[in-house]
């Protein structure tokens, strides 16, 4: 008891005698330097910093939060505001925008292709006559025209002002899942499930040469950008062949290994990248169609490919839902998306101003980007004037100024302070505060960790009202499991009933938090017994894997992979 | 021959104040420091005694004079500004404090044991002769009060030495000098709750008051003890525990007290409602001094550190040596970048300490949070430390003392040049289950920035292995890359071979060998029965070995290549330690109360050096911190690239060295005194020049002196000196022989008869001659100022021995002819 009455006297004192005394300068550069061995030792004394030093605040120890980590990618893919969904009327197999603003763009689904424009939820034309599915409908580089394939096998050329076909070129058999442009704008390329792929004469709406050295579908394509007669094809045969059109074979192909969905040339016609199965590859055409890396980050089938405007970004779309986003010089993730269902077609708008994503349930969700006016104007407001940054810092001490260091003020919380004067119970109140408890439960648990090193947390519990037990009830039952917290709480859900066992039963609110508690705390005893289990599971999965080496040294290597996973947790 | 020397001694047994704002007297282990209070730097060491100094007060008569008194019965009056000794004065019994009155000229009081009683003391009187000559006995004792307290705190004398006061217990005493007259109080224990016992006492400067400190932390101030029955007291109480030091200001307006809580209180005015506070001093206050003029005041605390404060309680300065901390758990560790040995300092702090300087370079803060003075609160300190090879990076592990739930805390720091200091990095809660037994890290120059990799042993019975995660970060984080674990015993020791491609743990009874690259377990070794208590990898040469001490008393060493045992020692093993710089490992073993000293080779199974009773304590640690440049020890090789220091028990610094402390330690205290002293002027330019010089012609006179004795020690002398006295002949035989060899040899020299028959002597004085010409060839190149007329005397010298040389030769010459 005389410990007690002692620490609160010297609160007091202390709370007083703070007034009197100026605040010392704060050990922002907590340390002072080694001396330089060599030269002048005797001058060059560090003092000791720790002596007479200022309270030491509370050290909340923050986690380092899991999860993706903040870079300027995931800033600026995350600008997008929220999606907009347009039912289409079967799966949306290819959107393409139109490479002249007002940048509209054609989804290919079911029979139809309607045209969007950028900011509209119902199409702004729709061409509807193929006998059937239509596919691929891709823009020429003017925006003009418009290139589809059909079912029924016919690639149609159509007007975007107009309504019907322009052309109509038969020649294959099956239907035609791939079409597109030369970039010298008047021939076409297409590709067909009857294994060949024809090149066409637009003016003269024939055949110019027909190539039929795929071994199954053709479904992929592209045409290179620098040269207006080289265009590529992916096969369901595992393989991509790059055509040239003066020429009456292909000039490369390309071993993908599996089925290939999507192809894509980077805009400089160096770099090609095919995608099939679940890897994307990316291969070098100059260096004879060398693979370059080969990317595993999706884990079904990578269906679409995309570049963004600056060519910097790779995105690629598949069946796992999931739209991902890799640097192109490191080949790393650096972003992804997830979407409802499995994605079979994807674009982006040049300026990456719309990303547009077809699904297999007909679902087309499009993402505007968010416009950036609105936070420069608030950081206006805020900024005051450059006069009050420079008053005063211009001036250079001249050689007999003494210069006076302005002692910084140094701002503690307000449970620094109480702690500081010992007042435990006060201390307790200031972070049992609503908002601190819910958004920085760490503040309360260090705090509450400090007291009970201090071995003041019982007396700082006892003697609450009913508001106050019922507050403390609820965090702890609350936090308790989370396993940063877990054992500080667990001491203080200790001492809480302790101290109120007594008045069980007087109160119903606290009565009812108590019973939560309990659940909770065999809530989280279950599954940590299913843990357990899955843990040892594991082991004995391990342990058959690797038989054949030593067996003592395996147990080991198991118990590191556990291990780590439990220290990961302990973060 | 070798020679230890303590340190830093860390049980200071008092100090005091000096007037001119200048000096710190501070009394430590058998030396006095003088520190200078605007530099912080120890400007004279004052040693001379044979055991524990126990007090030292200043001359009352002279401000420049020191009284202290020691263990060893003397009583040593000393010039503290130059370090000359004046007088020394044998008492003959243990003297355990020392009081001077300024009205009692001639003597001082000292504390002694009774004679034949244990453990009561009395204080008596001490007169000390006038006499001529240096040591002098103050023999005239008088005993002025009996059954006093030991220590030096427990005595006091009041206003002008009329009266002094004594307090014991809980019995206080006061003898009226003038009336003869003892009044005696005793409080009583019954009556309260707390352990009210007297703790220290001091009187007011100016009135007739007593003050008090209690056990209990209650401050009485008495007065009116003249009458027996109408004395009366107050009380402050402030303190919530044993009030350790008490002191008055110079007029006695205020009083400082202080305690376990590391604050300094202040009161004004005896009243208990105005007080002030200098909070959060660092630890525990032992000593509290005020400066005679009453500007400063000084605090000792336990952890053997002087703190100055300003008299309107503004802390100023302090100054600290070795810090002493409750328990060395870190182990010495030698910082690869300052040379520092880093230890425990203050609670959850690590200390940096210069062995250059003796001084605290630096104390790095660790466990990051306010450290509460009062017992039975579970503390968390510091328990492991490990520097990477080039110092960049540093492993820390703190835990509770809590024996059930440690708080494990593992921390890593990263140099940051630009603040010159260490950077939290990662910090690993619960990284182990249990307490860490052991960390190291592996730092390859070669290997590049991959080779960095941290273990950790701990007495869960694994250990593990951490790597940094480079992410974005660009310094990257540590995480846990591999478990390991031996049979589920507990890990005890780890360590890395020299070039980073073995890791050696040992698992209580067998030390375990693992490739650092796979992570698989190579080999195993174990030398039952017993414990593995150490580890560590042969060095250069010797990398081929592998050593292990064991809790049963084996020194083993184990060849890596053949998987077998190259030989054994018994050999109780407590520390062992391998040089960084050379094949050496220096092995120091407990073994019927003394410790022992051996350094060998792995190579070799017989040892390099052996130092038998190193000394009677325990040896706790020991640590090889590499010198800056080699010294040239032809004798010992171990020692020349680094230098081995040891902690004992009792937490003393010892070293083994060639030279002696004072040899170190003179000429940068005598430079510093001359600077430190005087304003800088021209003409104290010039006068600093002249003492320089005039120092060094000091020296080289002392040893010219040494010279000449050791020439007059002649044969004979020495003989009868030696001989046994009943084998003698009679005394008036014997006493023109010894007269005889008392003239002075240079006659002997120029003796002609001599000359001819001992040839091999006048060699011999050639040589001597010889050294004595380049000796004064010296004394001339030193002093280029000197006035001609000594120029010229020195010349004729020379000149004349080179006469004599040319005489010589012509004896030779004659007899040919």
């Amino acid at each position: 008891m005389t410990r007690c009455r002692c620490a609160r006297r010297l609160s007091s004192r202390q709370a007083r005698f703070r007034h009197r005394r100026p605040q010392r300068v704060p050990c922002a550069r907590a340390h002072p330097p080694f001396p330089s061995l060599s030269a002048e030792p005797r001058r060059a004394r560090p003092r000791a910093p720790c002596l007479m030093a200022a309270y030491k605040p509370l050290v909340v120890q923050a986690c380092p939060k899991l999860g993706e980590r903040i870079t300027q990618d995931t800033l600026y893919w995350r600008g997008y505001k929220t999606p907009v969904q347009i039912k289409e009327f079967g799966a949306v197999n290819k959107i393409d925008f139109s490479p002249v603003p007002p940048y509209n763009y054609a989804v290919s689904a079911s029979s139809r292709i309607h045209i969007y424009g950028r900011f509209s939820q119902e199409p702004i034309k729709t061409f509807s006559r193929f006998w059937g599915a239509a596919y691929c409908a891709t823009y020429r580089d003017d925006g003009r025209l418009l290139a589809a394939g059909s079912e029924i096998g016919r690639v149609c050329l159509l007007d975007v002002s107009g309504k019907a076909p322009l052309r109509q070129f038969e020649g294959h058999t099956k239907p035609v899942h791939l079409v597109g442009f030369l970039s010298d704008k008047y021939r076409i390329f297409s590709g067909s499930d009857d294994y060949s792929s024809n090149l066409w004469d637009i003016p003269s709406a024939t055949e110019i040469i027909s190539y039929s050295e795929h071994t199954d579908y053709v479904r992929c394509g592209c045409a290179s950008k620098v040269n207006a007669d080289v265009f590529i094809t992916g096969s369901y045969d595992h393989t991509v062949k790059l055509f040239d059109a003066r020429t009456k074979s292909s000039v490369m192909t390309i071993e993908h290994g599996h089925p290939v969905e999507s192809v894509l040339l980077f805009p400089s016609g160096g770099l090609l990248v095919s995608a099939g199965g679940r890897y994307v590859k990316v291969w070098d055409v100059l260096k004879g169609g060398q693979l370059l890396v080969s990317l595993k980050n999706h884990h079904k089938t990578v269906t679409c490919l995309c570049l963004n405007s600056s060519g910097q970004r790779l995105l690629s779309g598949s069946l796992d839902r999931h739209v991902k986003i890799y640097s192109t010089t490191s080949y790393k993730v650096v972003h992804s998306f997830n979407y409802a269902t499995s994605i079979l077609s994807l674009a982006l708008s040049p300026e990456d101003e719309t990303i547009v994503v077809g699904m297999t349930n007909g679902v087309l969700n499009v993402k505007h980007r968010k416009p950036e006016e609105k936070s420069e104007n608030s950081q206006k407001k805020r900024q005051p004037a450059y006069k009050t940054y420079v008053k005063g810092r211009s001036y250079m001490p001249k050689q007999d100024d003494f210069c006076v260091s302005k002692p910084v003020k140094r701002v503690l919380r307000k449970y620094d302070k109480l702690l500081r004067s010992f007042q435990s119970s006060k201390a307790l109140d200031a972070v049992m505060e609503p908002p601190i408890m819910l958004h920085t439960p760490e503040v309360t648990v260090a705090v509450m960790q400090e007291l009970h090193r201090r071995g003041t947390l019982r007396s700082a519990l006892a003697g609450r009202d009913e508001k106050q037990v019922n507050l403390l009830l609820t965090f702890v039952a609350r936090r308790v499991i989370e396993p940063r917290f877990t054992p500080v709480l667990v001491t203080v859900a200790d001492m809480i009933t302790d101290i109120y066992q007594p008045v069980v039963g007087q109160s119903e609110i606290v009565d009812r938090q108590f019973l939560k508690l309990q659940q909770a705390i065999g809530k989280e005893i279950d599954y940590q017994e299913e843990l357990l289990e899955v843990l040892g599971m594991m082991d004995t999965l391990f342990a058959t894997f690797t038989k054949k080496r030593d067996t003592c040294l395996q147990e080991n290597k198991n118990n590191g992979v556990t291990e780590i996973i439990a220290t990961n947790r302990k973060y | 021959f070798f020679t230890e020397r303590v340190f830093g001694r860390s049980c200071p047994e008092g100090l005091r104040y000096v007037s001119p704002c200048r000096y710190v007297l501070y009394v430590s282990g058998d030396f006095v420091k003088v520190y200078s209070v605007n530099t912080e730097e120890i400007l004279r060491l004052l040693g001379g005694h044979a055991d524990l100094v126990t007090g030292i007060q200043l001359n009352p008569q002279n401000h420049m004079q020191l009284y202290s008194c020691s263990l060893d019965g003397t009583i040593k009056l000393w010039d503290f500004m130059d370090g000359i000794p004046i007088k020394t004065f044998t008492v003959g019994t243990k003297l355990l404090a020392l009081y001077t009155l300024a009205s009692a000229e001639d003597s001082v009081f000292v504390v002694i044991p009774k004679k034949g009683e244990r453990d009561t003391f009395q204080l008596v009187s001490v007169e000390l002769t006038k006499g001529i000559g240096q040591d002098l006995e103050g023999k005239e004792l008088s005993v002025v009060l009996d059954d006093v307290g030991a220590s030096m705190k427990h005595i006091a004398f009041g206003r002008e030495g009329t009266y002094v006061v004594s307090v014991k217990d809980v019995n206080l005493q006061v003898y009226f000098f003038k009336r003869k007259l003892l009044n005696r109080f005793s409080l009583s224990t019954v009556k309260t709750k707390g352990d009210n016992r007297f703790s220290c006492v001091v009187c007011h400067p100016k009135e007739d008051c007593i003050a008090t400190g209690h056990a209990d932390g209650k401050i009485r101030l008495w007065r009116n003890f003249h009458h027996k029955k109408e004395y009366t007291y107050s009380t402050l109480h402030w303190h919530h525990d044993i009030v350790m030091d008490l002191a008055f200001s110079v007029e006695g307006t205020r009083l400082l007290s202080g305690g376990v809580e590391s604050v300094l209180v202040q009161w004004h005015n005896e009243s208990s409602c105005q007080k002030d506070f200098l909070p959060r001093l660092g630890s525990p206050i032992e000593y509290i001094s005020m400066s005679s003029d009453g500007v400063l005041c000084c605090t000792l605390h336990t952890d053997n550190r002087l703190s100055i404060i300003n008299s309107n309680l503004r802390f100023s300065r302090s100054i600290q040596g070795l810090i002493k901390s409750r328990d060395v758990k870190t182990g010495l560790v030698v910082d690869p970048r300052t040379k520092a040995l880093v230890l425990n300092g203050e609670p959850g702090h690590l200390q940096f300490y210069s062995l250059q300087s003796d001084q605290q370079l630096f104390s790095l803060d660790i466990v990051q949070r306010q450290y509460i003075h009062q017992a039975g609160l579970k503390q968390s300190d510091l328990v492991k430390v490990a520097f990477s090879a080039r110092g960049t990076w540093l492993a820390t592990v703190e835990e509770s003392e809590e024996v059930t739930d440690p708080e494990l805390q593992l921390k890593l720091w990263l140099y940051n040049e630009e603040i010159q200091s260490f950077e939290l990095n990662t910090r690993i809660n619960t990284p182990h289950d249990n307490h860490i037994t052991d960390l190291c890290f592996r730092d390859m120059d070669e290997l590049g920035e991959d080779s960095l990799i941290l273990v950790t042993t701990g007495r869960d019975c694994v250990f593990k292995v951490w790597v940094m995660v480079e992410d974005t970060d660009p310094e990257g984080n540590w995480s846990c890359d591999f478990v390991g674990s031996y049979h589920n015993y507990q890990a005890t020791n780890c360590c890395f071979s020299e070039d980073g491609s073995l890791l050696a743990i040992s698992f209580e009874e067998t030390v375990t060998v693992w490739d650092s690259l796979t992570w698989d377990l190579k080999c195993t070794f174990c030398h039952p029965p017993g414990n593995i208590r150490n580890i560590c990898f042969g060095r250069l040469t010797c990398s081929k070995y592998l050593i292990g001490a064991t809790d049963y008393g084996f020194l083993c060493c184990w060849n890596l290549l053949t998987c077998a045992l190259e030989w054994s020692a018994h050999l109780n093993v407590v520390v062992l330690q391998p040089d960084p710089l050379s094949e050496h490992i220096a092995a120091v073993s407990w073994l019927s109360k003394e410790s022992s000293l051996f350094v060998f080779k792995p190579s070799e199974p017989r040892p390099v050096y052996i130092q038998r009773n190193l000394c009677k304590e325990k040896i706790r640690l020991a640590a090889f911190v590499p010198r800056d440049e080699p010294e040239n020890t032809e004798k010992y090789l171990w020692l020349r690239k680094s230098q081995l220091f040891f902690l004992t028990d009792t937490q003393e610094l010892m070293t083994l060295s060639t030279k002696s402390l004072e040899e170190r330690l003179t000429p940068s205290s005598k430079q510093l005194a001359v600077e430190e002293s005087l304003p800088v002027t021209p003409f104290s330019l010039l006068l600093g020049k002249h003492r320089h010089q005039q120092a060094q012609e000091d020296t080289d006179l002392g040893k010219l002196v040494v010279h000449n004795k050791q020439e007059q020690a002649s044969p004979a002398v020495k003989e009868l000196l030696h001989t046994p006295a009943h084998v003698l002949p009679s005394a008036s035989f014997l006493c023109t022989i010894f007269i005889n060899s008392l003239l002075i040899s240079k006659e002997n020299k120029s003796a002609e008869e001599v000359a001819d028959e001992v040839e091999m002597e006048s060699e011999k004085a050639e040589d001597d001659s010889d050294e004595e010409d380049v000796t004064a060839m010296e004394q001339e190149d030193t002093s280029h100022m000197e006035l001609l007329g000594e120029m010229t005397c020195k010349l004729s010298k020379s000149q004349e021995k080179e006469l004599q040389k040319i005489r010589k030769m012509d004896y030779s010459w004659l007899s040919a002819l």
